[in-house]
């Protein structure tokens, strides 16, 4: 299992490699100039001055190793000096933002723990919401709740999030003046009321997001459960005499897990990713809204770093998975 | 005697073909019947709409602007007092088309790659690691970033409507084709070692046509599902990036560029943003519902149960 583990990790790093090269090349092959927003006034010689402090006059090959450099090398040295006050990072040259000239990294970690709140949030209540649905319509197939749970997941399944988000702005916000239709992330929570302020604004992003994670999952679920219901195992624990309960909560449901833990464990870096459309709907200032404005911005640096960060989420969460399935199963172990 | 079973026999079984079988099992399913219709209408209300319904979508009536529902305009009018379902229609033209045509780049792209996969057996480790690779790339940010890189040269080299189409189309294909190559790769895997192909193989059939003969139909099935389920992708991708304000620009209407130019108006006229919004989401739903059905009725376990 260990060797396993190892190799799989060893496997993902010339992936991460090789996407952070296409990121570079997409970025760098693609016409557009970040000093073509500049005013006209400025001489051609400073404009040429500013190009080169970007970083624009070298080849490709070294812009694209002094940014591994960077991303890889300077960026983790400079936290630990910032953690242990050792002097390790020296002036070691960092990920700057074209747009603010400070460090990406830190505006990054700046807007982090509002997506990670938001998305996190939701996807702890779509799991929540999911798993009981999906084991009680399995284990009640085709009963009015396995009818209706199926339909509403596959409606959660269909409907667009920015269509979702909107329409409950409408019916919470505009008509009934519920809840805030923007997060307002300067909010500090202190006391009871501002405390309670957060939960109400929180509940429609989190909601969206929820259902849509919640459609998922629960699918799953049903399906897994409904493939462990009729096997063997099932009928011998039933004629051991167990109780159903004990049958359904062990042997099924153990079993039906598998299969589903590491489609929970695979679908994390997506929410990452639909966030971005939530974020926009809710104007929540999270990773999402950073990178649209980047995009917008012509901001490359910033672009590649959250790019590459959403890249490096899902091969983490591919290799999770794939190491929870040989934990959970060991059957597919390949040792 | 056996004159009589052998007539029997011809009554009690008509000539029955595998598509009529398939039709049988998906007809019981009500939802997927409910869907199919449901998307036909929809395929049919977009392209013979303007006909019928015969409002220019551009036509600006500013003293007619904000309207609610009336007989003269059924779903109101815009802000410019454009008529709503005019452009509702004008939309779904563009975004079923986009659909459509992505789904059928990411099916060939799919195809080729698991067939090619599947059956060259030196190609298999490469094509399958190119496919781990594109499932490892964050798809909705690069999608975006891709755009907006590549927006204005597409704009300025095949004119505004034209370029943004091809370029969604080629972007959200050239994204979406894995788990077609995935799923075709292992039943090509398979196939390929039934006996069936073995005997084609023997009597000396080159490999294009045991693939075009043999192969490909056997794998029409799983290619079918995962047609539906890339039309939905791809319409909600489309819509989801004109939502970002990054897809067809505003006077080149789709469903996603309709509900992103009403999100302004929300508080004015909150209804507005229901009609495009509900256009997405039933086509999305319908299409979802028909793949359901298909999957069991192409599936020969399931089928005659």
């Amino acid at each position: 299992m260990f060797d396993y583990t190892i190799r799989r990790t060893l496997l993902a790093i010339p992936t991460l490699l090789f996407i952070s090269l296409i990121l570079f090349l997409l970025l760098d092959l693609a016409p557009g100039d970040p000093t073509a927003q500049l005013p006209l006034t400025i001489p051609p010689e400073v404009k040429e001055k500013i190009r080169e402090s970007l970083g624009l006059g070298q080849p490709l090959v070294i812009r694209y190793l002094l940014w591994l450099q960077q991303f890889f090398v300077n960026e983790p040295l400079h936290y630990l000096t910032e953690i242990t006050g050792w002097d390790l990072s020296g002036d070691r040259q960092r990920v700057l933002s074209w747009q603010s000239r400070s460090p990406v990294v830190d505006i990054i970690l700046q807007r982090l723990p509002q997506t990670l709140w938001v998305v996190g949030m939701s996807y702890v209540v779509g799991v929540l919401i999911a798993l009981p649905i999906g084991i009680i319509s399995a284990y009640r197939q085709y009963s009015w709740f396995d009818q209706i749970g199926t339909f509403v997941s596959m409606i959660g399944f269909s409907v667009p999030t920015f269509f979702t988000g909107v329409l409950l702005i409408v019916v919470f916000s505009v008509e009934l003046g519920w809840f805030p239709s923007i997060y307002d992330t300067t909010h500090v929570v202190d006391d009871w009321s501002s405390f309670l302020f957060q939960v109400k604004q929180m509940i429609m992003p989190t909601m969206v997001l929820a259902l849509y994670n919640a459609a998922q999952i629960s699918r799953f679920m049903r399906a897994s459960m409904l493939d462990n219901l009729n096997q063997d195992f099932v009928r011998t624990a039933r004629s051991k005499g167990l109780r159903e309960s004990t049958v359904v909560l062990v042997h099924v449901l153990r079993n039906s897990m598998i299969p589903v833990v590491t489609v929970i464990a695979l679908g994390v870096p997506t929410v990452f990713g639909g966030a971005i459309i939530t974020e926009q709907v809710f104007k929540v200032n999270g990773l999402g809204q950073l990178l649209i404005t980047a995009i917008q911005a012509n901001d490359i640096p910033m672009v590649q770093s959250l790019t590459f960060i959403f890249a490096i989420l899902i091969v983490a969460f591919n290799l999770i998975a794939d190491v929870l399935y040989g934990v959970l199963d060991p059957r597919i172990r390949y040792d | 005697m056996t004159d009589i079973t052998q007539s029997k026999l011809e009554q009690q079984s008509k000539p029955r073909s595998q598509w009529l079988d398939v039709w049988d099992q998906f007809s019981t399913h009500k939802g997927a019947l409910a869907g199919a219709g449901f998307f036909l209408f929809v395929l049919l209300a977009v392209i013979f709409g303007p006909y019928v319904w015969a409002i220019d979508p551009q036509y600006i009536d500013i003293r007619a602007r904000n309207e609610g529902m009336s007989l003269a305009h059924p779903l109101g009018t815009d802000q410019l007092g454009r008529d709503t379902l005019a452009r509702l229609i004008r939309g779904g033209q563009t975004s079923m088309a986009v659909g459509l045509t992505a789904m059928l780049l990411s099916l060939v792209v799919g195809t080729l790659i698991g067939v090619l996969a599947g059956y060259v057996r030196w190609l298999d480790g490469p094509l399958m690691r190119l496919t781990d690779l594109f499932l490892a790339l964050p798809l909705l940010p690069l999608l975006l970033v891709i755009i907006m890189l590549f927006r204005e040269t597409l704009r300025s080299a095949l004119g505004p409507e034209a370029g943004i189409f091809l370029l969604m189309v080629f972007v959200i294909g050239i994204t979406s084709w894995m788990q077609t190559a995935r799923i075709v790769r292992g039943d090509v895997l398979s196939l390929k070692e039934r006996e069936f192909v073995l005997a084609a193989v023997s009597i000396g059939t080159p490999g294009r046509r045991i693939i075009l003969r043999h192969i490909l139909p056997n794998v029409l099935s799983p290619i079918m599902v995962s047609a539906t389920l890339g039309i939905a992708n791809a319409i909600i991708t489309e819509s989801a990036l004109s939502f970002l304000g990054l897809g067809f620009p505003s006077d080149f209407p789709t469903w996603g560029r309709l509900l992103f130019d009403a999100i302004d108006y929300l508080q004015q006229d909150p209804g507005r943003v229901l009609w495009p919004g509900l256009a997405i989401s039933l086509t999305v739903l319908s299409v979802n519902y028909m793949g359901d059905g298909l999957r069991d009725a192409l599936d020969p376990r399931i089928r005659g149960r």
